[in-house]
C-alpha cells in the first residue's frame, strides 16, 4: 500500500491555543527548521491522519492579519502567497477562538481569499458555553463554504473530528469575500498586470504592504512600487478599506449564526486581573515570581550542574588513559568534551529559566507584567516587553536577544538588545563564585547575612542596573524616531497546558545548544590548539625542561608543573605576555591576561584556565577550593605581594560584569540586527566601560 | 476637542467614532477597535502607564498616546 504525504500549515492569531493543537496532533515528533533566506524558525512535525496518509504540519508563527509587521509574520505571507515552494501547503487549518470570532474571521477571509482549502477549527469552546455564546456550526460552515470543527486542543476533544475533516475535504470554488475591485477599481487590474498573477488577493497582499516583503522577487517589487506611484496611491489607506470591508462581511456573517446572552464580564479573567494589574499587588507578585525563579535558579539548577561537571570530568579522564596516547587524545580529552561539557553545564538553568517564562507566557499572566511594566521600562528607551528578554538574559543572553523580536517598535528593540548581555547570565556565576571565595571573606554579617552571598547578590543587581543605566544613555543618544506603537492582547487566564510547557523548554534549550553551543564548542577547540601550541620547541620539550628545572617534583605535582609551563609557552601563552602591558592598569598579569583571552569561548571558562596555568591540574582532580587556595596564595614575583589582591578581585568583578567577551552574543547580535554597526557599537561600549571601571576600581582599592 | 479612548475614567464606556490620525490604525481596526464599537477602561497601569481596555470583547492593553488617536462619540 502506498504512503501518501500531505502538507497542511496550521494558522491563526496569537492566543487562539494553534500551538496547544499543533502539540495535541504531533506530539513529540517535531522540530525546527528554517526558511529558506529568512532567520525564521520553521516548526513542523509529522502525525498519522490515517492508515494511508501522513501528514507534514508547519505551525505558521500567530498574527492578526496578513500585514506583518516582523519577520516572524512575514513568514505567513511567504508561506501562504507562494505556490512555486516547497513549504506551500496543499491544506490550511485556521485555528480560531470561539469566544472571539469576529476578529478571528477577519483573519479567515484574508486567508480563505488566497485560495488553499480550509478548515476551520474553533477552539476553546469549554469557554464559550461559559460565557453564554451559541454559534450555529452548520449555518457557519455553510456561509463560509467551508468544513467547521469544534476543538477543545488543550483536553483532546475534536481532534478525531478535525482528521476525518482534512480526509474529506474537498477543494472549494469561491470567490473573494470582498470585491477589492470595488475598493481599487484602477489599481488592482494594474498591479495584477504588473506582477503578471491573476488571482486578485494574491496580487493584492503582495502589493499592498508598507514595506514590500524581501522574499518578492526584485523585478517584481520594482514593478509594484511604479504602478503604485504612477497611480498616486496610498497603501495604508487601500488596507483600511480593505480591513473595514473584511469586518462588514463577517459581522453579517456572525449576526445569522451567533446567538449571545448577556453578561460576560464576571469571568475569572477579570476578577484575577483586579489583583494582577493592581497598582500595589500586581509589583508585590512579580516580584515575589522573581524571587522564586532566582531561588530555583541558584539551588535546584546546582544539583544537576554538580552532576554534569563531574560525569564530563571522569568521561574526560576515562577517554584520556583508554585512547592511545598523541594529538587527537589530548584534543578530544582536553578540547572537544570539557568543550562540550562547558556547553552542557548550562542546560539546568535554562532550562529552569525558560520553564518559568513557559508557564508565565502559557498561563496568559506575562501580558500582564508586560503591561505593568511598561510605564517604568519607557523611562529607559524600552517596553513592557523587554522585560522577558531582560528575564532570559539570566540564562543567557543568546535566546535572550531572539526573543526581542516581539517587540515592535525598532527603537525599543535595539535599546534591549543593546543592555540584554549586561544582565548576568549563567556563565558569569562561576568566575563571580570563584573571585568572591578568594577575596571576600566567608563570614557572616547581622546574624544571618553571608557577606559571600551579598555580594553575589549585590553583582547580579550590578548588572541589572548597568543595563538600565545603558538603556537611559541609549535613548538619549539614539537618534531613531520611536513609533509609540504598544498594543497588545490581554489573553484570557488559563490553566498551563504541560505539553505547552514541556515542549517549549526544549525548543529553547535546544536553540541555545545550536546556536550558542556550536562558537563555543569551535572557541574551545581553537584555543586548545592555541594553548597546545606554541611558536619555538619549549612546548614540545616541557617535561624535559620542567624535570630539569625541578628535579624535586614527582607524579602528579610533576604533571601539573609541565601542563603550566607548556600554557606559559604556548601561542596563548604569548598572547598573555603581549596583552600584559595594556592590562596592568587594571592590575592584571599575563596569566590573567590568558584567562581573558581563553574566555571568548564562554565566561566560565575562565576557571578552567586559571586552573591550568596555577597547575593544580585539570578540572577533574581540583575541587575548587585548591583552586581558590592556590590563587590566594600566587605571589608576583615582581613586587613580592600578593596577585589577589581586594583590588585585584574587584577589578576582575567588575572586568566580568562588563565586558562583552561572549563571541555567541556578538554573533546573535549581527544576526537580530543585521549590521556590523550595533554590533561593533555594543562590543566597543562594553569592553570600555569595563576597561575604565576596572582601571578605576583598581587604582582606589590598591 | 473630541474625547478620546485616553479620557475615559475606569469602568466607563463610550463608543468609537474614528481614528485622529493613521498612526496605528490598521493594527487596532485588526484588533478589533471598529468604529462603532463599545470600548471600555478596565484598568489603569500605575504612573499614567498603558490602559486596559476591552473592546467588543477584545482585551487589549494600549499606551495612552495610542489611546488618544482613537475617537469617541460626543456622550449623550
Amino acid at each position: 500500500m502506498n504512503i501518501k504525504k500531505v502538507k497542511i500549515a496550521l494558522a491563526g492569531n496569537p492566543n487562539t491555543g494553534k500551538t496547544s493543537l499543533f502539540n495535541a496532533l504531533t506530539g513529540m515528533n517535531q522540530r525546527v527548521g528554517n526558511y529558506p533566506g529568512i532567520t525564521v524558525d520553521k516548526k513542523i512535525g509529522f502525525f498519522q491522519l490515517n492508515d494511508e496518509t501522513k501528514v507534514e504540519l508547519i505551525d505558521l508563527p500567530g498574527t492578526y492579519s496578513l500585514n506583518p509587521g516582523s519577520l516572524d509574520e512575514e513568514v505567513v505571507l511567504k508561506v501562504l502567497t507562494d505556490d512555486s515552494k516547497d513549504d506551500y501547503p496543499e491544506i490550511l487549518i485556521f485555528v480560531a477562538d470561539a469566544t472571539n470570532l469576529k476578529r478571528n474571521l477577519y483573519f479567515y477571509s484574508q486567508l480563505s481569499d488566497l485560495g488553499i482549502p480550509t478548515i476551520l477549527a474553533l477552539n476553546m469552546v469549554d469557554l464559550v458555553e461559559k460565557k453564554g455564546i451559541h454559534i450555529d456550526v452548520d449555518l457557519l460552515s455553510k456561509e463560509l463554504d467551508t468544513p467547521v470543527v469544534f476543538l477543545n486542543a488543550r483536553k483532546g476533544v475534536g481532534i478525531d473530528e478535525l482528521k476525518a475533516a482534512i480526509t474529506n475535504l474537498k477543494p472549494k470554488k469561491k470567490s473573494c469575500s470582498i470585491d477589492l475591485h470595488k475598493i481599487a477599481p484602477k489599481f488592482l487590474p494594474n498591479i495584477k498586470k504588473a506582477i503578471n498573477e491573476d488571482r486578485d488577493y494574491i496580487a493584492w497582499v503582495k502589493a499592498v504592504q508598507k514595506n514590500i516583503p524581501q522574499f518578492i522577487d526584485p523585478k517584481e517589487k520594482e514593478n509594484i512600487l511604479n504602478t503604485i506611484s504612477s497611480l498616486n496611491i496610498n497603501v495604508e489607506r487601500l488596507k483600511i478599506k480593505e480591513t473595514i470591508a473584511r469586518y462588514q462581511y463577517v459581522n453579517h456573517i456572525l449576526k445569522k449564526v451567533i446567538d449571545h446572552d448577556a453578561n460576560e464580564d464576571q469571568t475569572i479573567t477579570g476578577k484575577i486581573d483586579k489583583i494582577a494589574t493592581h497598582k500595589v499587588m500586581g509589583y508585590v507578585i512579580f516580584f515575589f515570581i522573581m524571587i522564586f525563579l532566582f531561588q530555583a535558579i541558584y539551588s535546584w539548577a546546582s544539583i544537576p550542574m554538580d552532576f554534569i561537571d563531574s560525569s564530563f570530568s571522569s568521561f574526560a579522564v576515562y577517554l584520556s588513559n583508554a585512547l592511545p596516547e598523541g594529538p587527537l587524545n589530548s584534543l578530544i580529552s582536553e578540547g572537544i568534551i570539557p568543550g562540550i561539557g562547558g556547553i552542557v553545564i548550562f542546560i539546568p538553568q535554562i532550562a529552569i529559566l525558560f520553564a518559568f517564562i513557559s508557564i508565565m507566557e502559557d498561563t496568559g499572566y506575562m501580558s500582564r507584567v508586560v503591561f505593568i511594566m511598561d510605564k517604568l521600562m519607557r523611562k529607559f528607551g524600552m517596553s513592557g516587553k523587554s522585560i522577558v528578554p531582560l528575564m532570559s538574559g539570566m540564562a543567557c543572553a543568546v535566546p535572550a536577544i531572539m526573543s526581542t523580536r516581539t517587540i515592535s517598535d525598532w527603537k525599543e528593540r535595539i535599546i534591549t538588545i543593546l543592555v540584554t548581555p549586561f544582565i548576568t547570565c549563567a556563565a558569569r556565576l562561576p568566575v563571580y563564585s570563584i573571585i568572591i571565595a578568594i577575596i571576600i571573606p566567608n563570614e557572616t554579617v547581622f546574624g544571618f547575612f553571608n557577606i559571600q552571598g551579598l555580594v553575589l547578590m549585590g553583582m547580579y543587581l550590578l548588572g541589572f542596573l548597568s543595563a538600565l543605566l545603558s538603556a537611559a544613555i541609549a535613548n538619549k543618544f539614539l537618534k531613531i524616531k520611536a513609533s509609540g506603537s504598544f498594543i497588545i492582547e490581554m489573553p484570557s487566564y488559563k490553566i498551563p497546558y504541560y505539553k505547552n510547557i514541556g515542549l517549549d523548554i526544549i525548543e529553547k534549550t535546544k536553540a541555545f545548544i545550536f546556536d550558542a553551543g556550536k562558537i563555543i564548542l569551535t572557541l574551545s577547540i581553537v584555543l586548545w590548539v592555541l594553548a597546545s601550541y606554541g611558536p619555538n620547541d619549549n612546548v614540545k620539550n616541557a617535561s624535559n625542561i620542567v624535570k630539569l628545572e625541578k628535579p624535586e617534583l614527582s607524579g602528579v605535582k610533576l604533571n601539573n608543573e609541565i601542563a603550566s609551563y607548556k600554557l606559559e609557552n604556548s601561542y596563548i601563552g604569548h598572547f598573555g605576555h603581549f596583552i600584559e602591558p595594556a592590562i596592568r592598569p587594571l592590575g592584571y598579569d599575563w596569566k590573567i591576561g590568558i584567562a581573558l583571552i581563553s574566555s571568548l569561548a564562554a565566561r566560565e571558562v575562565f576557571v578552567s584556565t586559571m586552573a591550568t596555568i596555577y597547575s593544580v591540574g585539570s578540572s577533574n582532580d581540583s575541587d575548587g577550593l585548591t583552586i581558590i587556595k592556590r590563587m590566594q596564595g600566587e605571589i608576583n614575583p615582581n613586587t613580592g605581594k600578593k596577585v589577589y589582591t581586594f583590588a585585584v578581585g574587584w577589578s576582575l568583578l567588575i572586568f566580568y560584569a562588563f565586558a562583552m567577551q561572549c563571541m555567541s552574543t556578538i554573533a546573535i547580535v549581527k544576526r537580530e540586527t543585521n549590521s556590523w554597526k550595533w554590533t561593533i557599537v555594543q562590543t566597543v561600549f562594553m569592553t570600555g566601560v569595563a576597561y575604565i571601571s576596572s582601571f578605576i576600581v583598581y587604582q582606589i582599592l590598591k | 476637542m473630541s474625547r478620546t479612548v485616553a479620557d475615559l475614567k475606569l469602568g466607563e464606556s463610550g463608543y468609537i467614532s474614528g481614528f485622529a490620525s493613521d498612526d496605528n490604525v490598521l493594527k487596532l481596526l485588526e484588533m478589533g477597535c471598529l468604529p462603532g464599537s463599545e470600548v471600555k477602561l478596565k484598568f489603569n497601569a500605575p504612573f499614567k502607564g498603558p490602559i486596559y481596555i476591552s473592546v467588543a470583547g477584545n482585551e487589549m492593553a494600549i499606551r495612552r498616546g495610542v489611546a488618544k488617536n482613537i475617537l469617541l462619540l460626543p456622550k449623550e
